[in-house]
Formats: structure tokens, C-alpha cells, sequence
């Protein structure tokens, strides 16, 4: 049902590596998960409608006013690299 | 004319005004350090969640309506998913089946051609935050080393509005931007200023055999904010694309990116595959249902639209189409100024000509904006008076145009200071028309030979006796009498 | 000073009654489960980090500054699963990702309660990213069940559970999305309880599954749940789908069930239920009617269903959810980052551990193109009819009852090798979630030595209604055992 170059698209769309063994792994037991939750297809529900939100609430907005943010300090401190107060990211191309 | 012509479809991406962002209390700024208006919810830490700006909404229904179109009772915003460093929660909150609103339409003209292009719908999203490339040249991606990522911009309320391609051609796009632009700034909803990236726009193009209704191939032309480079880009792309199918082959569905200096486009470097953006509904937000009073409200509070100006114009004013589109056409700053000045007492149409020849002129040479400077509405009306009561020749005004550029005073002061008044009194002027008549007799034959046209002539000599200032009006008539006596 | 203080039994209740007597100080209470951690923390596992010095400090600080007037919750010693982000404390939601993440904030359901004083002894543990039902998961090795040492507490919250079965903490906040408060409270013999959805804010719950998650107490007792309870609810502008309670959580006092219409679903009690756990509830069930409620049968026709449509809106909305964990503002990076595309897959590959990439690749192939509307699509309709059999069923009962877990705890690693067997330990908490409602687990009984848990599920809303039937259930079973730390041969 899903196959292992399936598996890749799926972790490249993901950005997870997989290792080798990972994916054969990963590629079988997706299968037997996708099986099981395939089960919901024998239903026909054409007529029942979706739902996105359990609550019946609509309408929550928030007034254009500032409100205190973080200082830069404890914007930056968490970040793996930083660069001239900016969050510093490896090369895009290759 | 070619065997193929063009469809361009554009998308136009509007950074808003507001406040504050999309879904966030932080701050929307320009030119601040960076990392210096965030939160968690813009940096998407763990376990923060989005509220969504009333005034964003408010203002995207401003401009949902301004092009026509109908504001959805529902909506609902949408995750749309890619990884990118500058989109935090490598998600982007955006609206996809279910958008504020459709099917609207923006009417525009190119010369004097009236278009129309359908507006597919208008919708709300965040912008991302800004990446800079560094460490290779002048900031491109090719070379550079490493990416700096500042989130100061990211999540400002954005709105995109989606026109079907129903553009004709590369000009037409460029009016169709320019005066969609102007609407939008006149709308308050944000100030469009090209240099930081307010506006942007992505053009779909692709080529069919003239005449023809099925759509070819297209290609997608991404983020750009100037208006030449759109044309020149699509004045690249269209005959590339003409070539191939020509040639028997056939477009690839690709994005393209323009290269200024080579003058052609070229396929964006790939960064990643094809996206698969696997939309599903905001579950971290509620629906949008608006009440229809409160829509009417917001339609009530719009300003007047150029389309609707244009028409008031040419009726109220008696002014022809094009007259009444360069007027009241666009953001309508100078329709506001034509209609102070005429509001004053002076007769439209002459305060159009005026307003577009000498008034517009000396608007381009100092880019000021309309009502600005040393020619306010008031003294224009003024001068128009003076012109309109023969006080001073039309020459003449222009003289006095002039000078209240230069030295800011009132018309009528200045005409007295440098005497500059229309000399209408008859028996000073036929004594100049005597004057030249005595002057000239072998012109004097020739008239009476039956050469009327050189009555002309004497008109021109008396002007240039009197400096301009004789009333050309009056000049004309004793010509004739004097010449028929 | 009071001696003989039982960490194992000290309820919330007696607990305030101590402290505001006189009898006990906040610097003593924390003391006790101080020494407590001190003695079965290396046997339980139920905290990745304690803030004892804190929480030593803080009751002192309590008890100099508050004296006789004390708050609501002052002093109660609280743990707190480690998926709702305390500022200052590092968080790890038991991932590597997340291994030195120091929050910018306090999650708003968290700050209540630091607002009421409670002193937080530490992050307890659970499933990573609250993926799972076992506590295996955790990237910090698992919780063990105080019960029963060679087995699990149950998930996602299984920490949290097993510090208050161990008289490790007072009580506890963990996290619900498919079952993972009320499942762990059965195995760990608690009571736990999962809000209708919307009624705890969710802002700093670090995110699973957005339309299923929420907050919810895990104590002693019910009365105890009631109290805790009633300090985290409230509607929070930082969060869109929180609402306000349109009444007050009453502290409960019924000792009776009379005119109470218990139904219990038949799809539930076919679900594979162990014998062990049958026999417990069915005699919880007549006790119920000895209590003068009425129990008959309901049907929930689209039970089966859940499992399935569970395991796809979950994994969808958690593959979003997960995507930011990305390496760039914070979190673990990996040292394979030559390039972005290296440093998005390795950071990710290695920071995640396999249940949640698992289901991050389960739900992002059930969004991709071509497959939405036969996964996911169709996963949210199946939503609307398991929402509806409920709605159904409260016409003709008002609570319904079922087991909360089909077996007693559960082997350490038995059920590893096989997502689905894991899976299935969720079939009667499920369907809650995905409907939105209230729900809570009692400790019923014992079967071979291990807890049994007895679920009550209400409408929308009636929290207070649950709590009472709940407390004059719990009155009535007078189950009084505590886990003893046993370590059955394998």
C-alpha cells in the first residue's frame, strides 16, 4: 500500500532523515498503520458535512493595539547561531 | 498582428497598515533593528497560538469591496505548509477554499481604452519574515554562505488579491498594477510603498493563438515590486514562449525569475521540489462570519472610487471621458484639488484645462503632490478668474502661473507688480492696431487682396508691441475693423 | 509540625485544611514529597527535571509572607507535565528537540496557578510530544508504574500520573488528546480529567493535535479534581478556541446517584475488554444503581470508527504542529548542517524519536496531494458522526459510562513492537476527544493487583455534573490502596 520510495517522498516533504533501515522499518509499519485507518473509506459519507471545529464559536478578534513583545535578548536566546542580532541559518543552495 | 497573443494573469501580495500583525500584539514597523518586535506567537515558540487583527479584516473587506466583490458570510483561514527560515512555524495561516471573498472585477484604461479584469478573490494571509543572504555577492543565494533571518516583518497582515487572466498585454499589466495600486492607497488600507516591499506582485503568463479562448501553458513570473521590470519581463517571456510553440514544442509549467542585465527570464534555481502545500483548516482559529450590517457600514465608509469619480466628473463638469479620467481618475488627490478650485466660482472647464496643462506640468517638474506648494487650490482659482474675466490674456497667465511658483503670492498682486494686466482699453489698443496697420502695408494688400488669414499676422504684431498683454479677443475684432474700414 | 503525613494519601482538601489550621507549614508539605522523590524517584522516573530548591524556597517564602491567609491553592506541591511551557524552567515535552529549550513564557493554564501559589516540585514525564500510551516514548527513558514497576504508568501523561500514585506530588496538570490523562489515571489507580475542549486555555501547551488537546487535572481525588479543576479554567484572549465556562465548577458533595441515567455504549464493552477490568466495572456499575442511578445500554455505532479517523486527524494536525521544531530559533540543531536542506532533515531525524515521526510522515501523507479527501476529508466526517452518536445518547442518558482502559497496566516493552497493539489502549478515550467532551477516570477497582479505571463522559459543559457523580461513585467504592512499588517477575 505505501512503498518505500513513497516513504521517502513523504520524509523529504517532512524534512526527516531517515536512515536505511529506518525507512525499510518506517515502510512497514506505515502500511499496516495506513491499513488500519483506511477502514474509514468503507463509509459512505457523501452527505455528512466535515468538522473542523468542535466548538459552535465564530468571531474571535483581537483590537489593533501593540502589546509588549520580547526583548531581543530573549528573542536570540534560545537560538542554535546567531549573526548581528539575526537568527543565523546554514547556505541554501548546494 | 501576431498569430498568438498573450494571457497574463497577475497576483498582487498588499503588506496592510495596521498596527499591529495578522495574528499577534507586536508592532508593524519599518527600518527597526533586527529581532525587535516578536513574540512568541511571531517566532512560533512551543504552544503559542494566533488571534486574528479585527482591523485586518476590516480593511481587507475594504478592499474586498472597493473591486466589487462579494464578502463571504463565511470564512475560514487555512495552514499552508512548506519549510522556508523565514515562515517560523513552517506554516503560513492563509486563506484557501473558503476565502473572504470572490468574484469581483477592477476596471482600468490603457490610453484610451477602457479594460476590465475580473478580481478572483481577495483573501488575508501573514508575510514572512525577512532572509538575507550574506557571505557570497551582493546578497544572492548563488555563492552565499550562510542566511540571516530577521522577524520583525514577519506575520505583518497581508492580503492577497487574485485577478483572472484576463490581461491582454504587457502594458496593460503595468496600468492594471499602477491604478490597482492607486485604489488601494486611496482606500487608507496601506500607504503601497514599492521600495520596502508593501506591494508585490507575481504574473502567470503564457501564449494562445490569437483569438482563442482555452488557455495555454503558463509560467509564473514571482515577487516582483517595479512596474519595468514586470513589462520588460513579460516582453521577454511572451516571445520565448511564442518561439517554442512554434517551433513545435511546448511550454514548461515552471517558475521564472527575470534577470534585468541579460534582459531574460530564466527558471528560479530549484530550492526544493515542486510544493505540495497540503492545505487543511486553521484548527488553532474560528471561522470569520460577518454580520451584512456591518459590511454595509465598511461599504459606506469608503471613499468615492475613481470609476465612480470618472463618471461624476464627465457628467457634473461636463468634461470629456479622457478629460474626466485624468481628473478624477486615480488616487484622487488632484481630483480633490480640480474640485476645490472649480468650487471656488470658476467655470469647469477652463479650470480643467488649466489643472491638466500648466497645474499637472509643474506637478511633474517638482513632484509635488496635488494642493501642495506654493499653488494652492485657492490662488489657482483665482488666476482662473482673472483668465475668465479677461483681466489677463491666456499668455499672460501663464506668465503669472509662473511667477506663483517662484514667489508665492496672490495672482492679482502679482499681475499688478509686473504689470502683467490684459490691456483691453479700446482706444489704447486701436492705436497700437493702427500702429502696426501703418507698419505693414504690404500685408495690408495682401488682406485686402483676400488674404484673410493675415489678419492673423497683425494680431501677432500687436501682441508683440504690447509684450503680450493686449486682449487677444479685442485685438482680433479692431483688426477687422480697422482692415474692413 | 505534624508527623505520619502520607504522601500517598494527603488529598488537596486535607491538605489546605492542615495548612490552614496551623497544623502543617508549605516548607513541611513540600518537604514530605521532597523526601518521597527522594525515596522512589529512581524506581519511578516520573520527573525529567525537579525544581526542588525552588520549591523549598518558594513554600518558605509562602509561609513567611502569607501567613494565615492563604490562597486558594498555596502551598499545594504540584507537578506539571513538561509540555506546558514554564518560563525560566527548561521544557523539554521529553523530546531531544526540545532537550535545552528555556521558554520565553508560562503557559496561561500554568500561570493561573502559580498565581494561586501552588509550589511546582517539577516536569514530570511523558510520551514525547505527548505521542503514546506507555510514557515509552520519552527521549529520558520511561516512567515506571508505581503499582507494578515492571510496568507502564500509561501516556502521554504517564508521569504525571505516576508522581501522584507515588506520593510524589499532591497532585498534577497533564494533557489529554486521545486518552492521555484519563489512561494513565486508571492505570496509576487516580483520578484524572479531561475538560470539554476549549474550557482550559491551550496557550504554552505545546501542541499535538490543536483540535483535540487540552489541559486537565490529575489528583488523589475528586473533590481534588474539582478544585484544581475550577483554578485552570477560564477563557484566555491568547487563545482563540478557549471559552469561558458559562457557570462555576462547584466542589462536589452528592453521595448519591438517585434520578442519575448512566448508559453504557455496547460498541465500548466489545472493544476487547480484559476480564479482569469486566468484572471491576460491571461491579461499579451496579453500584451505581445501588446509588439510585439507572443504567442502560446506548449504542455509539461509529466507535470503530474513531480509532481509525483519530489516527489520522491527530498525526495531520501534529505533522503542522511538529514542523517548526526545524532548528532555526531554537531547539536542538544538528551538527549535519552543511546545507539547509541538511540541517531541516538531520535536526529532525535525530531530534525526533520514532513514534513521533511516525506519525508526523502518517499525518503528512494523509494531507498530501491526492490523498486528502479519502484521509483526511474523510477522517473530519467520521468526526461529525462519532460527535453525533454522542449527542444522540445524552438524549436518552446523562452521563455515559465505560471502562477507561480495556486492560490494567501493561508490561514494559510488550507492546513496543507493535504501534497498533498501542494504539488499540485508547479505543474507549478516543471518541471523547474527537467529539469535544468532558470526561474523567476513577480508580474502580483492582485486577491481579493493578488499578482499574471507571470513565464517566458527559455533554458538553457539565463538568459539575460528572464531578458529583463522579465524587459520590468514588465515596461509595472507598477504594483505598496505594501502589507499594512492587516489581513483578517478568
Amino acid at each position: 500500500m505505501i512503498s518505500e520510495d513513497d516513504v521517502r517522498h513523504v520524509a523529504r516533504l517532512s524534512r526527516l532523515h531517515l536512515e536505511p533501515d529506518e525507512a525499510r522499518r518506517m515502510t512497514a509499519e506505515l502500511a499496516k498503520i495506513l491499513e488500519h485507518v483506511a477502514k474509514i473509506a468503507e463509509l459512505d459519507l457523501a452527505e455528512v458535512p466535515p468538522t473542523a471545529h468542535v466548538l459552535d464559536v465564530v468571531n474571535v478578534l483581537r483590537d489593533d493595539r501593540p502589546q509588549p513583545g520580547l526583548e531581543r535578548d530573549e528573542a536570540l536566546k534560545n537560538a542554535p547561531a546567531v549573526s548581528d542580532d539575526a537568527f543565523r541559518v546554514p547556505r541554501m543552495g548546494s | 498582428m501576431s498569430a498568438w497573443e498573450p494571457v497574463i494573469g497577475l497576483e498582487m501580495h498588499v503588506e496592510l497598515d495596521t498596527q499591529t500583525k495578522m495574528f499577534c500584539g507586536c508592532a508593524v514597523t519599518k527600518g527597526e533593528p533586527p529581532n525587535t518586535h516578536v513574540c512568541p506567537v511571531c517566532l512560533a515558540h512551543p504552544g503559542a497560538l494566533p488571534v486574528v487583527n479585527q482591523r485586518a479584516v476590516e480593511y481587507a473587506t475594504r478592499i474586498a469591496l472597493a473591486l466589487g466583490c462579494t464578502v463571504q458570510p463565511r470564512s475560514v483561514f487555512h495552514r499552508k505548509n512548506y519549510f522556508y527560515p523565514d515562515l517560523p512555524k513552517a506554516y503560513q495561516i492563509s486563506q484557501f477554499d473558503e476565502p473572504l471573498a470572490i468574484d469581483g472585477h477592477f476596471e482600468y484604461w490603457v490610453g484610451d481604452e477602457r479594460l476590465c479584469c475580473r478580481i478572483n478573490r481577495v483573501h488575508m494571509e501573514e508575510d514572512a519574515a525577512k532572509l538575507v543572504h550574506a557571505g557570497g555577492e551582493a546578497g544572492r543565494i548563488a555563492g552565499s554562505d550562510h542566511s540571516l533571518v530577521d522577524f520583525n516583518r514577519g506575520g505583518t497582515p497581508l492580503i492577497e488579491i487574485v485577478g483572472e487572466p484576463d490581461i491582454p498585454s504587457p502594458a496593460a499589466a503595468g496600468e492594471f498594477l499602477k491604478q490597482l495600486r492607486q485604489l488601494v492607497i486611496e482606500l487608507g488600507v496601506s500607504a503601497c510603498i514599492m521600495e520596502e516591499g508593501q506591494i508585490r506582485w507575481d504574473a502567470n503568463v503564457s501564449v494562445r493563438p490569437a483569438g482563442g479562448d482555452e488557455l495555454g501553458t503558463r509560467t509564473e513570473l514571482k515577487n516582483m515590486n517595479s512596474f519595468r521590470f514586470l513589462q520588460q519581463a513579460l516582453e521577454a517571456e511572451i516571445p520565448r514562449q511564442i518561439e517554442i510553440l512554434e517551433a513545435g514544442g511546448a511550454v514548461d509549467q515552471e517558475t521564472l525569475h527575470f534577470d534585468p542585465d541579460s534582459g531574460a527570464t530564466m527558471p528560479l534555481r530549484s530550492k526544493e521540489e515542486a510544493h505540495d502545500y497540503r492545505y487543511f483548516p486553521e484548527p488553532d482559529l474560528v471561522p470569520i462570519v460577518v454580520d451584512p450590517r456591518w459590511v454595509e457600514e465598511v461599504r459606506a465608509g469608503l471613499p468615492e472610487l475613481p470609476a465612480a469619480r470618472i463618471e461624476r466628473f464627465a457628467e457634473q463638469y461636463g468634461l470629456s471621458r479622457q478629460d474626466a479620467f485624468v481628473l478624477g481618475g486615480g488616487s484622487g488627490t488632484l481630483a480633490r484639488f480640480y474640485e476645490d478650485v472649480v468650487a471656488a466660482g470658476v467655470d469647469a472647464k477652463l479650470t480643467a484645462n488649466w489643472t491638466m496643462g500648466e497645474y499637472l506640468a509643474h506637478l511633474n517638474e517638482t513632484g509635488l503632490e496635488p494642493g501642495k506648494g506654493h499653488v494652492t487650490a485657492g490662488r489657482l482659482a483665482a488666476l482662473v478668474k482673472l483668465v475668465q474675466d479677461g483681466t489677463v490674456s491666456a499668455t499672460g497667465a501663464k506668465q503669472v502661473f509662473a511667477l506663483m511658483v517662484d514667489e508665492r503670492g496672490e495672482p492679482a498682486a502679482i499681475v499688478e507688480a509686473h504689470g502683467l494686466a490684459q490691456v483691453s482699453d479700446a482706444a489704447e489698443l486701436e492705436a497700437a492696431v493702427r500702429k502696426v496697420l501703418a507698419d505693414n502695408p504690404a500685408q495690408v494688400e495682401q488682406f485686402k487682396a483676400g488674404k484673410e488669414q493675415v489678419a492673423g499676422f497683425f494680431v501677432g504684431q500687436v501682441m508683440k508691441a504690447t509684450q503680450g498683454r493686449a486682449n487677444p479677443k479685442l485685438v482680433n475684432e479692431l483688426v477687422r475693423k480697422l482692415l474692413a474700414g | 509540625m505534624i508527623s505520619g503525613l502520607d504522601p500517598q494519601r494527603l488529598t488537596a482538601r486535607e491538605a489546605k485544611r492542615l495548612l490552614v489550621d496551623g497544623e502543617t507549614t508549605a516548607a513541611e508539605l513540600v518537604s514530605v514529597y521532597l523526601d518521597q522523590i527522594e525515596r522512589v524517584e529512581d524506581r519511578v522516573h516520573a520527573y525529567v527535571q525537579l525544581t526542588a530548591e525552588n520549591a523549598t524556597r518558594y513554600a518558605t517564602e509562602i509561609d513567611r509572607e502569607m501567613g494565615a491567609t492563604r490562597g486558594a491553592l498555596a502551598g499545594l506541591p504540584t507537578a506539571i507535565k513538561d509540555n506546558m511551557v514554564t518560563e525560566g524552567v527548561v521544557t523539554t515535552c521529553a523530546s531531544r528537540i526540545l532537550e535545552n529549550y528555556n521558554p520565553v513564557y508560562t503557559a496561561s493554564a500554568v500561570k493561573q496557578i502559580f498565581g494561586d501559589h501552588v509550589v511546582m516540585l517539577g516536569k514530570a514525564n511523558m510520551d514525547e510530544f505527548a505521542m503514546g500510551s506507555s510514557c515509552e516514548n520519552s527521549a529520558f527513558g520511561p516512567t515506571r508504574n508505581p503499582w507494578d514497576l515492571a510496568t507502564v504508568p500509561g501516556g502521554s501523561s504517564g508521569g504525571s500520573a505516576a508522581a501522584v500514585a507515588a506520593g510524589e506530588a499532591l497532585w498534577a496538570l497533564g494533557s489529554d488528546t486521545g486518552g492521555s490523562i484519563r489512561q494513565p489515571a486508571a492505570l496509576c489507580g487516580v483520578v484524572g480529567m479531561k475538560p470539554t475542549y476549549g474550557a482550559v486555555s491551550r496557550y504554552g501547551l505545546v501542541a499535538f493535535a490543536s483540535s483535540l488537546d487540552q489541559i486537565g487535572p490529575i489528583t488523589r481525588s475528586v473533590w481534588d479534581c474539582a478544585l484544581l479543576l475550577k483554578h485552570i479554567i477560564g477563557h484566555d484572549p491568547r487563545d482563540s478556541t478557549s471559552v469561558e465556562l458559562p457557570f462555576e465548577i462547584e466542589l462536589p458533595t452528592a453521595e448519591r446517584l438517585d434520578g442519575l441515567r448512566v448508559g453504557i455504549p455496547a460498541e465500548y464493552l466489545a472493544a476487547g475488554i480484559e476480564s479482569g477490568v469486566r468484572e471491576s466495572f460491571d461491579a461499579t456499575a451496579k453500584l451505581v444503581e445501588e446509588l439510585g442511578g439507572r443504567v442502560v445500554e446506548v449504542s455509539l455505532p461509529h466507535t470503530d470508527h474513531a480509532l481509525p479517523a483519530y489516527y489520522i486527524i491527530a498525526p495531520a494536525e501534529c505533522s503542522a504542529n511538529l514542523a517548526r521544531f526545524d532548528g532555526v530559533r531554537y531547539g536542538y540543531r544538528s551538527e549535519h548542517a552543511s546545507d539547509l536542506l541538511e540541517m531541516y532533515e538531520h535536526t529532525r531525524g535525530e531530534g525526533f524519536g520514532a513514534e513521533v515521526k511516525r506519525r508526523i510522515m502518517i499525518g503528512t501523507y494523509a494531507l498530501s496531494s491526492g490523498y486528502y479527501d479519502a484521509y483526511y476529508g474523510q477522517a473530519q466526517k467520521v468526526r461529525t458522526l462519532v460527535k453525533r452518536d454522542f449527542d444522540e445518547a445524552f438524549a436518552q442518558v446523562d452521563v455515559v459510562a465505560s471502562p477507561t482502559s480495556p486492560s490494567v497496566a501493561f508490561g514494559l516493552g510488550s507492546r513496543t513492537a507493535d504501534p497498533l497493539a498501542m494504539y488499540r489502549s485508547d479505543v474507549c478515550t478516543i471518541p471523547v476527544n474527537l467529539a469535544g467532551l468532558p470526561a474523567l477516570s476513577i480508580p474502580c477497582g483492582l485486577s491481579e493487583g493493578l488499578p482499574v479505571g471507571f470513565q464517566l463522559i458527559g455533554p458538553a459543559f457539565s463538568e459539575n455534573r460528572l464531578l458529583s457523580a463522579a465524587h459520590a461513585l468514588e465515596q461509595a467504592l472507598g477504594f483505598v490502596e496505594v501502589a507499594s512499588f512492587h516489581e513483578r517477575a517478568a
